[in-house]
């Protein structure tokens, strides 16, 4: 019995679709031109699909810090947190990150799935409930299959049904309720303030993801619940490096006096390596800068809004019915007509994440554009204009 | 083996699903035998705790493969309160 065998069907699905001067799963970025801009197979490409949304991959003042960080410290620290591996520099940047989000207590990750996978496996025992929405990311998925909690899902921004489901459970039972500020792949944002309520009726400790909305949701841009005003009603943040803040890291924020006990207890956090201190010394400076990034904040959603009423007015099939995020969304009829719109775009000079089941609910199928606040307004023209034209190619029939 | 009355009400959820026509049997499987995407489980797994008002928790699902084991599970769970 051959172990591979399992895979044949997503082998011959693969197969099955009918690129033929690119592949979305093997694209290589040849050469870095800027945070907007890459050479892809010779052709100088606009990017966008790269979650780089405030831009800060060549933030100055982070590039310089990991240079130094780099000749004081080393490439690596080779350690676990809890052994050799948090040096002066991890503290600073939890410290940084506690006083971002005005919280006591930080832990940062290796990565931001690791956060989740952590803090939501640790947190929620044998005799606990973790409550799921049926959108949430893989990292939160993963979480719940490492933990030993029983799961309870509902459907995707649905308060109701969340709370038909909380309403079920035993009143003194321990219980976490997950969610996400902004949903990855139709960039469509949650109620938070609803469901944040209702689960604290219920008696829930509350986690938000902030993964996708950290940066330029809200005045600080802490998120969407501080958008919302309802970052009372939140126990825990789960973060990430990898998006607004231009490198790579997760991290969980907390008031809870007793958040400490989890460096000793939460095995995705203890049993790998720490952070280079490179990348630790840019995520500090980019999180510093980005608190007084209010300019790029405001170009962000600039660049948001007007992507989104471009396509729409051209007649393209939106996810949200306004820009609620810098995701945009467009939906494609099939996985055929998807993969040649994709490859075409492609060929035109734009880069945009090509995504299918299981990765997109619903069984959709998404050319999903994320915009950066270094995107000019020109370069936002070009993308809907090319998003145009790669329709009229592919035949992809839009909305009059 | 699950009640009677429960099999009925669970069927009775399935049937608007049954494309196909399959008979519905307690060894009736979801994916093999009716062809339901892991999508339409999921409505229908929600469909099924809101009608016997309980929690049917994603830990179990993955063994739950028949209209039987669901039945079973539903029993068990209700019965426990």
């Amino acid at each position: 019995m051959d172990l591979f065998d399992k895979f044949d069907p997503i082998v011959q699905l693969r197969a099955s679709l009918p690129f033929e001067k690119a592949d979305p799963f093997k694209v290589v970025m040849d050469d870095i031109i800027s945070e907007t801009e890459a050479i892809v197979a010779g052709r100088h490409t606009i990017l966008a699909g790269t979650n780089n949304y405030m831009g800060m991959t060549f933030y100055q003042d982070a590039i310089d810090a990991a240079k130094k960080a780099l000749d004081d410290f080393g490439t690596g620290t080779t350690g676990s947190r809890v052994l050799n591996g948090t040096y002066g520099g991890h503290k600073e940047l939890e410290s940084t990150i506690a006083d971002f989000y005005g919280m006591d207590h930080c832990m940062v990750f290796s990565t931001g799935y690791q956060a989740n996978l952590g803090m939501i496996s640790t947190l929620g025992g044998k005799d606990d409930f973790v409550i799921i929405d049926a959108d949430s990311h893989a990292s939160i998925y993963d979480a719940c299959k490492l933990g030993n909690a029983t799961v309870v899902r509902f459907k995707h921004n649905d308060t109701e049904h969340m709370e038909k489901r909380l309403k079920r459970l035993p009143e003194d039972a321990g219980k976490l309720l997950v969610v996400e500020g902004i949903y990855s792949m139709l960039g469509d944002a949650a109620p938070l303030k609803e469901m944040l309520e209702v689960a604290k009726k219920y008696g829930c400790t509350t986690l938000v993801d902030e993964a996708h909305s950290m940066g330029f949701c809200g005045e600080n841009g802490r998120g969407v619940a501080e958008a919302l005003g309802v970052e009372h009603l939140v126990d825990f943040y789960v973060g990430t490096f990898s998006k607004s803040i231009g490198t790579v890291g997760g991290f969980a924020v907390s008031n809870h006096p007793k958040f400490d006990v989890l460096r000793f207890v939460c095995r995705p956090y203890i049993f790998t390596a720490s952070l280079p201190p490179s990348v630790v010394a840019s995520a500090t400076a980019a999180i510093k800068g980005i608190k007084l990034s209010g300019n790029r904040r405001a170009h962000l959603w600039e660049n948001a809004n007007r992507l989104h009423k471009g396509l729409k007015n051209a007649g393209f099939n939106l996810a949200t019915e306004k820009a609620e995020s810098p995701i945009i969304a467009v939906q494609v009829p099939d996985v055929q007509l998807g993969t040649r719109f994709w490859e075409q775009l492609l060929l035109q000079g734009v880069y945009v994440n090509m995504a299918a089941p299981p990765a997109t609910p619903l069984g959709i199928f998404l050319m999903r554009v994320s915009v950066c606040a270094q995107h000019s307004s020109e370069q936002i023209d070009l993308i809907i204009e090319r998003f145009k034209k790669t329709a009229e190619i592919v035949g992809l029939e839009l909305a009059s | 083996m699950a009640q009677a009355e429960t099999l009925e009400t669970i069927n009775a959820l399935i049937t608007p699903l049954n494309k196909k026509g399959v008979t519905l049997k307690p060894e009736t499987t979801f994916a093999a035998d009716l062809e339901l995407d892991s999508l339409t489980v999921m409505d229908l797994v929600a469909e099924i705790e809101d009608e016997f008002d309980i929690i049917l928790p994603l830990n179990l699902l993955p063994d739950l493969e028949t209209i039987g084991h669901v039945a079973d599970a539903v029993d068990k769970i209700t019965s426990e309160g």
